[in-house]
């Protein structure tokens, strides 16, 4: 049983790497980018190449992932995302549909169909009991990198003069413009870095999650509940959600296999019919 | 100004918007005249039939209602496994069939209108995306009934009203799945035009004024919703009957996202850009899988990227204008 909650907070934690990003294009700029988990897939294949063609190690790996795909981000903004921004909700879903399809089928072009794997350092693989919880070497592993990050991103956004100048961008950009903040700029930053994380997550969750040219389509919509559900406003509201989902999937997936997917997307659903902006989304009605 | 007058103007409206034009009419005359220009597409003519009712019905809530839908193939899936269901265990007839499941896909469309109700787009994206989905595990891991992975097969049609057999061809496939089109596209026209579809396009431009000028704004959503819905049922209904096959395709999330293609390419808002974007969509498919079949969704993601970004109002300028060329010389010719 706790072996269950462990996997499912490891899981959760990779979601939410994976998500946040999303969470700040989608919150924060208000974008609908469906295409959030190409950049993920991204991240993962770099990892593969890198680790397969140019034999660097994984903990190297891991940091290639975040800039190629933060790189990519920063390039992507630049060219086609930002004429995107003003325009309706409907026209970005078609737009980042594009995307993702485009994604896929690249994907299968350069690399195959089929699925991809990654060596693990022999210090990652591997589980011990501790108390009767079986904990995988690398599940802990991710949960301490992930758990690290988060802290890092609640405290960069709260107490940074990044955090506290992109918080305002935010709210209105207009004002914020007025004051000499230089919005685009923070945006294709913080853009950016949003699409780092998700290729660092999809690096991470190759040995969870699998590795195949369907990935942005397959766990698209598990980025989109995390950030509906958890809100954006927050870090936390992503951060719980991710760790909800996590839990619930794992659960299923071990208790009750035949039904599939099928607990996410009911949870889901029941989520946002219950809070239609977010768990912890502050009064609005 | 009295009142009598206002009202008499906006009857007038109403009524000149109900009037048939030249180039309406070519149109209907030209789906059925590929019957007999290209007898040897029918089975693919189906197909644009089908996918051009199921186009209207997104149409319906999108275009004239402005619901954003990611999971229109919901009420797709499920009136094509109502049908299917239906001539498998109950009466192979095709009538009687599609109305099972275009009502079963109403229900269904009743019952989850609440959840479109609440919040913003992206909630309803979330939501209607999640009923999708969650119908598509269903079928999948209800085997026993559904057939799974493998599909529902065995599906036995009778004739259509008692009088035509269904051919390897598809002819009776075409003018049924365009008949029944016909007959629902008029209905629909005639609804869009009425004070409730005027209704719909008020809550649509700005939901708060309207509700504010007393329309009832819930209940016109939840209603359109489930016509949509009953609207997509037909669709998938005439497929599971045409193609005497029903699988999990049925419910993919691509055929949603397929749908908002045909709907954007043919123009949200005016039924017709449904049946465009239809031919146009099965057309471009038929094209690019013709010399590449493997990598079939790159082209078609590359081409909604450009047309997101750019193409749009050019190719609607370009229909526009060929329609309005039509109707000058259908409306010259008789003359």
């Amino acid at each position: 049983m706790l072996t269950i909650l462990f996997d499912g907070v490891a899981y959760g934690m990779i979601l939410f790497v994976l998500a946040c990003g999303l969470s700040v294009t989608m919150g924060l700029m208000n974008f609908i980018n469906l295409a959030h988990g190409a950049f993920a897939m991204f991240g993962g294949y770099v990892t593969v190449l890198a680790m397969q063609r140019l034999g660097l190690p994984f903990l190297w790996a891991l940091p290639a992932a975040f800039f190629a795909a933060g790189l990519a981000g920063l390039v992507l903004e630049r060219l086609v995302y930002r004429p995107m921004y003003a325009r309706g909700h409907l026209d970005q879903v078609m737009f980042s549909i594009g995307l993702v399809f485009m994604s896929v089928a690249g994907a299968d072009y350069l690399m195959g169909s089929t699925q991809q794997f990654v060596q693990l350092p022999v210090w990652l693989s591997g589980r011990f009991d501790v108390a009767g919880i079986g904990v995988g070497r690398y599940r802990l592993f991710i949960i301490l990198l992930c758990g690290a990050l988060a802290f890092a991103m609640q405290w960069g956004f709260t107490r940074t003069r990044f955090g506290s100048r992109l918080r305002a961008a935010v709210d209105d950009a207009r004002v914020a413009r007025g004051l000499g903040i230089p919005v685009n700029r923070l945006f294709a930053l913080t853009f950016a870095f949003g699409s780092g994380l998700a290729g660092l997550g999809g690096a991470l969750g190759i040995e969870l999650m699998g590795l195949d040219p369907t990935f942005p389509l397959k766990f698209m919509i598990y980025f989109l509940i995390v950030v509906t559900v958890g809100g954006t406003s927050t870090i936390s509201g992503p951060f719980f959600a991710a760790m909800l989902l996590g839990v619930a999937d794992v659960a299923g997936k071990y208790l009750v296999p035949q039904l599939g997917a099928f607990i996410i997307y009911a949870l889901m659903v029941v989520l946002l019919i219950t809070r239609p902006h977010g768990l912890f989304a502050r009064g609005r009605a | 100004m009295s009142a009598g007058s206002i009202e008499a103007r906006v009857r007038r409206s109403l009524y000149g918007a109900r009037r048939w034009h030249p180039a309406e009419i070519t149109f209907w005359v030209l789906a059925l005249a590929v019957f007999f220009l290209l007898p040897r597409q029918l089975l693919i003519l189906n197909e644009i039939a089908i996918l051009g009712l199921f186009a209207v019905s997104l149409d319906l809530i999108l275009g004239y209602a402005g619901i954003v839908s990611l999971g229109h193939a919901a009420f797709f899936g499920f009136g094509a496994y109502a049908a299917g269901l239906f001539a498998k265990h109950a009466s192979a007839d095709p009538l009687a069939g599609l109305a099972v499941g275009m009502g079963a896909a109403g229900l269904l469309g009743l019952l989850t209108s609440p959840l479109i109700l609440r919040g913003s787009d992206l909630t309803r994206l979330m939501v209607t995306l999640g009923v999708a989905l969650i119908l598509g595990e269903l079928a999948n891991s209800l085997g026993g009934i559904t057939g799974g992975a493998d599909g529902l097969q065995g599906i036995t049609m009778g004739p259509v009203l008692g009088l035509f057999e269904f051919d390897i061809f598809g002819k009776v496939a075409y003018l049924y799945s365009l008949a029944v089109l016909f007959v629902l596209f008029v209905l629909a026209r005639r609804i869009v035009s009425s004070p409730f579809g005027l209704s719909l396009r008020a809550i649509r431009d700005n939901s708060l004024r309207a509700s504010a000028s007393g329309v009832p704004l819930h209940w016109r959503l939840v209603a359109v919703y489930t016509l949509a819905a009953a609207y997509a049922g037909a669709a998938g209904a005439l497929l599971a009957q045409t193609t005497q096959f029903v699988s999990l395709d049925v419910l993919a999330f691509h055929r949603s996202a397929d749908l908002m293609l045909v709907l954007i390419i043919g123009g949200a808002g005016y039924l017709y850009g449904g049946l465009i974007g239809a031919v146009a969509f099965k057309l471009l498919q038929d094209v690019i899988a013709s010399f590449t079949p493997q990598y079939w969704m790159f082209w078609i993601g590359l081409f909604l990227v450009l047309f997101v970004l750019g193409g749009r109002e050019l190719i609607h300028g370009g229909i526009k204008a060929v329609a309005v060329r039509i109707g000058h010389l259908v409306r010259r010719s008789p003359t």
